[in-house]
């Protein structure tokens, strides 16, 4: 099954990646975009997807300072 | 008195950590691939980019096979000296409290700073005064320490923030000036800048970074109760 895993900062973390983005928009005539984050993206083919979320725990994102999502991909390969 | 100093792929200052631990005992490095600790009485994990930084600095190194024998050993009570990636990986393994997110300049910056020993009566800065300041290098782009503020709180009460940046050397934004921490039972300890870039006059500017090998020299033969 394809699963996708969405990592975040956790909020009320300083993201210094997203204040970055977030400043540089104006400056290329885009206004109006605030609260930018930035994070990560893991796409992966699992047989047993009971097993994604100890891998989110344990190695794919770090729960002290990041949120995870996992999504379910239908048509999955 | 016997260090082993980790080798990761990618980690670029065991040589410098290797001759920093001679300096007051012996050493030798240990490969990642290794179980062995080869009897060692303290171990160094080094600084560099173990394992390439992949996914988040420390987090693959944290599952390798060396480190599986460290943590067992420190569950014993050794000592393990964590600088710089090895300060992330000590926390990826969750020998140490916290984590180490992107500086907030989002720059690598390569500086001298000044370090206050908050706690001398570890097994790491025992052979410093409390209050003395450290001369030693830091670089690096993510060493901005965050823990929760509960965690952070306890953390203060049982005396283990043991190293902070001296006022206006916060260049990374760590929560409460944060340098250098120890685990609840002391015998573990890191801190992103390197001690073992500052064991000589002539090549570092200074030797307070000795301090520290030289404390452990000191905390395993017992000289520091």
């Amino acid at each position: 099954m394809r699963a996708r895993v969405l990592i975040r900062p956790k909020a009320g973390i300083l993201d210094p990646q997203g204040v970055a983005v977030e400043r540089a928009l104006p400056a290329l005539g885009f206004a109006g975009a605030a609260n930018v984050h930035v994070g990560r993206l893991v796409e992966l083919d699992v047989e047993d997807p009971t097993q994604l979320e100890p891998m989110c725990e344990r190695l794919l994102a770090n729960p002290l300072v990041e949120d995870y999502e996992v999504q379910l991909l239908d048509g999955s390969s | 008195m016997k260090f082993g100093i980790l080798q990761f792929p990618g980690s670029c200052d065991e040589v410098d950590a290797l001759d920093a631990a001679r300096r007051v005992g012996d050493a030798e490095l240990i490969w990642h691939a290794e179980r062995d600790l080869k009897g060692c009485d303290a171990i160094v994990v080094p600084g560099g980019f173990s394992y390439g930084d992949y996914l988040r600095a420390g987090a693959i190194a944290r599952f390798s096979r060396v480190m599986e024998s460290v943590i067992a050993f420190a569950s014993e009570g050794g000592l393990v000296l964590g600088i710089c990636n090895g300060f992330q990986v000590l926390c990826e393994a969750r020998l140490l409290p916290g984590a180490l997110l992107p500086n907030a300049n989002l720059r690598f910056t390569f500086r001298q700073v000044d370090l206050e020993v908050l706690q001398a009566d570890t097994s790491f800065t025992c052979a410093c005064a409390l209050g003395e300041r450290l001369s030693i290098p830091a670089k690096h782009s993510w060493g901005r320490y965050y823990a929760d503020e509960r965690t952070l709180s306890d953390m203060d009460a049982a005396g283990q923030i043991v190293l902070a940046y001296a006022a206006g050397e916060n260049f990374n934004g760590s929560l409460r000036d944060i340098a250098g921490v120890r685990n609840e039972a002391g015998n573990v300890f890191g801190l992103m800048p390197h001690p073992e870039h500052a064991v000589s006059e002539l090549l570092g500017g200074s030797t307070g970074g000795l301090k520290i090998f030289q404390s452990m020299r000191m905390a395993v033969e017992g000289v520091h109760a």
